[in-house]
């Protein structure tokens, strides 16, 4: 009963569009691409056999138009739709639509979406499959008073997550009581911005965490297999930088107990194509709880892919055509270690705030496989998903994938924008991250360590002398042990301003306000919200930067505003000359 | 091509031996150098990195490219030269990249007698400016350093190579440019105000750096002002008012970001004039260098065993490969550059002398790098030999290697006695860099010669006389000459007084040598005029 798939649409974009592209040419379909205004030039349109507009600029006018989309796929005359990640991946409408429409939609059923989908339900469901979840509500019960009961039973810390939610929007971490209810509101204003529900969940936070999950597999037969786990700790703003495969060092049964977990809970809802189990691990104990199942293929796939020798969307297609899975658990073998790094177009230093702009300058390492939707001299818009390239790496054991990576980002050249480059260099050459010390803290606990502000290694290549000795970066001295650089900071006098004058408050990047929490001539603290923007698809809160009063308050709500306009302006109290001491003199 | 295959056991007895033996001697130049590498006494490096000031080799390494290669220089320099331990004779000198350029690093150690010059860190230093001239380095002084150490004056102050020559090189350099940039990280007084002045930028720190002429205490004498250091030439005071710097840092972190920044203004291309390939490991594994040299110098070494373990690929193209067996000559690559290499393999005869000059020659005529493998008891000696003029062709060696502009790098891998030494581009011979293996020996000849010699005239002079000297008379006599070769041919007490640029460990020879060419390369390399080949 297999069905054929001679022309696929993508409905995505980007470097999922060109990884999908890539198989179906090796498997012999043709690929349709859809696109938004501005990426009518892009690397993937170009890639695919045909490509149609979508006329639109924002994602909610382009690749959310599920009904669009489905109108081109008929036109066309393809017969199956691969929805990549994020936009309609997850979403269980669209899968019945594509299905109504006698088109194959590469993923799961609807149903299997719909019982992940809210993550209240999908937490019951697993435990009622024996799949351990974290301490948490659940409930329908939104209010105030009643969530605020739950997080004081469940014991600060805890987290506050939009129920719909995922990629980090609508969630909010909470130490005390005291901070629960602006937490809450803006959890639930993302939720209902992002995911059109303000619906809200609330679980334990385990401290040191590590992100560990495991990809599964299922297909329209019944059967269910893993293809290993992963590591995804390496995150900053609750988004992965780094992944890796095998999740280094867990015990034989822990790595046991995870992989039948997460075939138990694709079983539990008969899942049928690439789905990821992902869990939290308490790294103190080693237990471990259900998170949440994404039911689509994810960014980081690749790694696992490294180490299976597979080709995951080579599967999902198959699966799709409703053949049964290529190779059985036992057939399923791993080698080695594999590990990505997500280069973005962002600023680490600014709390890796988005940048836009034209890549002057894109060159990788031809060592390295290198998954991007992009090329030099294409602009990363604010539009979407800043990320311009995933770095993917294996090597025999961990220390010699990490190696490569760390060539592999000392070989990557990235001019034009601001981009996460040298501070993954750092990640990667950290010695923590070496040991394995890994949770998802990590960034947030080394950030001064990883945002000194080296010099890029790369960049003294000189094109004269391409293979000097004088390249290696592995710290070499004659006759001494390999040496770094010391830590300057310990060096450098700090300045702690109290600012004499008004402080003028800049919006950060182009953005909307959604939300201002002050009114003219309010007194506020340091550290206060001030004002909330949203830009590249995340609400940044503006904080008062010394104890003052607001004056000019000049914004307004849904106003857009441009980069560096200023919004408001605080006077600060007290006019006591900048202090500036040494801190070795601390 | 077929691949090369080495005739070393590595599984048999003797290469253990000897691996066992080069190792220690090996370990023993390894804990040299880490004690070397700390500097001054505990407590002076305290009271420094309490002043806010980094070490000085903190101070290199966040000057130098991150994780970037630093060529050390002259480390074992002063090593049990004087009553005390001057380690590093209080300079520390290398080359290391300083955005994408090699620069020669001239930084003063202030926890060694407060950085003061001792005869032999004018020496060292002195030989860092001729490393920077030769090749075309820009020179980075760290300057933190008292002047000249006063109770040794009269070897450090008045002739040709002492404290001047150090404003004349600077003066030099400059004129080629050669960039010279000082960074005053510390005191800077009477003569050494000299090289932050000389240079063409300069940077110091506040409330840390001083430069003037005279200090407050000799101010107070000659004139009865009384002014504080910082007064007298602070950061404030030359940055703002005098122009003697031309940037002021608040620290030595900031201090050496603006050394960085200003390299990276330099303006400057390096164009290798060389045709370079695709860089290719050797064959064999670098450890197997261990077990070339047995602990006894007398018994031969392999020298295409060393060629093979060095050159790129183990690929090595052997001119004249039937003729002058005792001197091995022929053509590799390093890195992808070029290079010949010319080897000792045995005493060196008319032939092997005659086949040196002509591939001397050849890699002048091509713009050739030269490789000098030193393993050299001397010319043959003896009436047939003299008789058919040796020294005729061994000179016809001399001159042209003394002639030859080409970049030439010498390693010293066992004996470098007598004229052997000049022919195989000893350190008067301005090779680049010279760089000796823990257990290389150097003299005018082997002490059992010397003493033989001595005693042999000795024993003449008594026996003219009618006397007798008995045997044991006779070891005695030679026992203190034996011993005294002994130490003053080692490698270390070589390097102390600064015959060559160090003593390496045998396994990284290949990075050591590559580097060293690498930055002979910056320099153009000119055209050579040979003197008279004597026919």
């Amino acid at each position: 009963m297999s069905k054929t798939v001679r022309k696929l649409l993508i409905a995505n974009r980007g470097e999922i569009a060109c990884r999908i592209i890539r198989t179906c040419q090796r498997m012999g379909i043709r690929t349709v691409a859809v696109y938004s205004d501005t990426d009518a030039r892009a690397l993937f349109v170009q890639q695919a056999d045909e490509a149609y507009a979508l006329g639109g600029v924002t994602a909610a006018e382009t690749y959310l138009r599920g009904d669009r989309i489905i109108d081109i796929a008929k036109a066309c005359g393809a017969d199956a739709i691969h929805p990549g990640y994020g936009f309609l991946s997850e979403n269980a409408e669209f899968a019945k639509m594509c299905a109504e429409a006698g088109l194959i939609f590469v993923g799961p059923s609807p149903e299997s979406m719909r019982a992940m989908a809210l993550k209240g339900a999908a937490k019951a469901l697993m435990e009622a499959a024996g799949v351990p979840v974290t301490p948490g509500y659940h409930g329908d019960d939104q209010s105030l008073q009643i969530l605020q009961q739950a997080a004081e039973r469940i014991g600060y810390p805890v987290l506050i997550k939009a129920v719909a939610g995922g990629g980090g929007k609508g969630m909010r971490r909470v130490d005390s009581s005291d901070d629960f209810a602006s937490a809450l509101a803006a959890a639930q204003a993302e939720g209902q911005k992002a995911f059109g529900d303000p619906k809200v969940l609330i679980e334990k936070y385990i401290t040191r965490p590590r992100h560990v999950e495991v990809q599964v597999f299922g297909d329209r037969h019944g059967q269910v297999v893993h293809l290993y786990d992963r590591d995804c700790s390496m995150q900053r703003r609750h988004q992965k930088v780094i992944e890796e495969a095998p999740a280094p060092d867990l015990s034989v049964a822990t790595r046991h107990a995870l992989h039948s977990a997460a075939v138990r809970a694709a079983q539990a809802i008969h899942y049928h194509g690439a789905g990821t189990i992902e869990f939290i691990l308490d790294t103190q104990t080693d237990d471990f709880y259900f998170m949440e199942m994404n039911t689509r293929l994810q960014v980081e796939h690749p790694v696992t892919e490294m180490i299976t020798g597979l080709d995951m969307v080579e599967w999902q297609i198959r699966v799709a055509r409703g053949e049964p899975l290529p190779l059985t658990q036992d057939q399923i073998t791993q080698t080695g270690h594999a590990l990505e790094a997500r280069l973005y177009a962002e600023n680490p230093e600014v709390d890796f705030m988005p940048s836009a702009g034209r890549l002057t300058q894109l060159e990788f390492s031809a060592q390295a496989r290198i998954d991007s939707g992009v090329q030099a001299g294409d602009e990363i818009s604010i539009y979407f998903d800043p990320m311009i390239a995933k770095l993917i790496v294996h090597g025999k054991d961990r220390a010699a994938a990490i190696a490569a990576l760390r060539q592999a980002l000392i070989d990557t050249r990235v001019e034009g924008l601001t981009s996460n480059l040298s501070f993954l260099r750092r990640l990667i050459s950290a010695p923590a991250f070496t040991a394995g010390e890994i949770d998802t803290g990590f960034i947030e606990r080394h950030r001064e360590d990883l945002m000194i502000p080296w010099p890029d290694i790369a960049q003294h290549k000189s094109l004269s002398d391409p293979n000097s000795p004088w390249d290696a970066t592995d710290g070499w001295w004659l006759n001494q042990p390999p040496v770094s650089p010391p830590d300057l900071r310990r060096f450098n006098a700090r300045k702690d301003y109290r600012p004499t004058g008004p402080v003028a408050i800049e919006a950060p990047m182009p953005g909307a306000v959604v939300a201002i929490e002050v009114f003219e001539h309010a007194r506020v603290t340091k550290g206060q919200p001030l004002l909330v923007l949203e830009a590249m698809k995340l609400q940044h809160t503006l904080k008062a930067p010394c104890d003052g009063i607001v004056t000019e308050l000049s914004a307004a709500i849904g106003q857009q505003v441009r980069g560096h306009v200023v919004l408001m302006t605080i006077i600060p109290f007290g006019d006591a000359e900048p202090v500036i001491r040494r801190v070795a003199d601390v | 091509m077929t691949r090369w295959v080495s005739d070393i056991d590595t599984a048999s007895d003797t290469f253990r031996t000897n691996a066992a033996g080069l190792k220690t001697l090996t370990s023993e130049l390894h804990a040299l150098t880490d004690r070397i590498a700390e500097g001054g006494s505990m407590a002076a490096r305290e009271r420094h990195v309490a002043r806010g000031k980094l070490l000085p080799r903190d101070r290199i390494a966040a000057l130098i490219d991150q994780g970037s290669p630093f060529l050390e220089v002259g480390a074992l320099a002063a090593h049990g030269v004087y009553d005390e331990e001057i380690p590093c004779a209080g300079i520390i000198c290398g080359i290391g990249r300083i955005e994408g350029i090699e620069c020669m690093i001239v930084c003063n150690d202030a926890t060694v007698k407060g950085g003061t010059y001792y005869p032999l860190t004018v020496k060292k230093h002195l030989r860092a400016q001729e490393i920077a001239l030769t090749n075309h380095l820009p020179c980075i002084y760290l300057v933190d350093s008292g002047g000249a150490n006063l109770p040794n004056q009269d070897e450090v102050f008045p002739d040709r190579d002492h404290f001047g020559r150090i404003f004349f090189n600077q003066a030099q350099m400059s004129a080629r440019n050669i960039p010279q940039i000082a960074v005053v990280m510390g005191s800077c007084t009477a003569g050494g105000a000299y090289v932050p002045a000389m240079s063409d930028e300069t940077i110091i720190v506040r409330h840390q750096g001083t430069i003037f002429l005279g200090g407050p205490p000799l101010v107070k004498a000659a004139t009865g002002e009384v002014v504080s250091a910082e007064d007298l030439g602070g950061g404030d005071v030359h940055a703002r008012r005098s122009g003697v710097a031309d940037h002021l840092a608040e620290n030595d972190g900031e201090a050496l970001q603006i050394a960085r920044r200003i390299v990276r203004h330099l303006n400057r291309t390096k164009t290798v004039p060389v045709t370079m390939r695709e860089v290719r490991d050797p064959l064999y594994d670098r450890e197997e260098l261990y077990g070339l040299i047995p602990s006894d110098l007398k018994q031969p070494i392999d020298a295409y065993e060393l060629i093979r373990r060095i050159v790129d690929g183990s690929e090595f193209d052997e001119f004249k490969p039937l003729y002058g067996e005792t001197l091995i000559t022929g053509f590799a690559h390093l890195y992808g550059y070029p290079v010949g290499i010319i080897a000792n393999n045995g005493v060196l005869f008319s032939q092997s002398a005659l086949k040196g000059a002509h591939f001397v020659e050849l890699c002048v005529g091509r713009g050739i790098p030269l490789i000098f493998l030193q393993n050299i008891t001397g010319f043959m000696v003896g009436q047939k030999y003299e008789n058919e003029g040796i020294a005729r062709h061994g000179a016809k060696l001399v001159t042209a290697v003394a002639c030859a502009n080409v970049p030439k790098l010498t390693l010293i891998f066992g004996g470098s006695y007598g004229a052997g030494n000049y022919g195989m581009c000893g350190r008067a011979f301005d090779p680049r860099f010279v760089w000796m293996w823990p257990n290389a020996r150097i003299s005018v000849m082997g002490g059992a010669q010397a003493a033989g010699v001595l005693a042999t005239v000795k024993r003449d002079a008594i026996e003219a006389k009618g006397g007798t000297w008995s045997p044991e008379d006779e070891a005695a006599f030679k026992a203190p000459y034996i011993e005294q070769f002994e130490a003053q041919s080692h490698a270390f007490y070589s390097s102390a007084r600064l015959w060559d640029d160090g003593v390496i460990d045998p396994a990284d020879t290949r990075r050591v040598l590559g580097l060293s060419l690498s930055a002979a390369l910056n320099a153009p390399i000119e055209p050579t005029k040979f003197g008279i080949f004597r026919m």
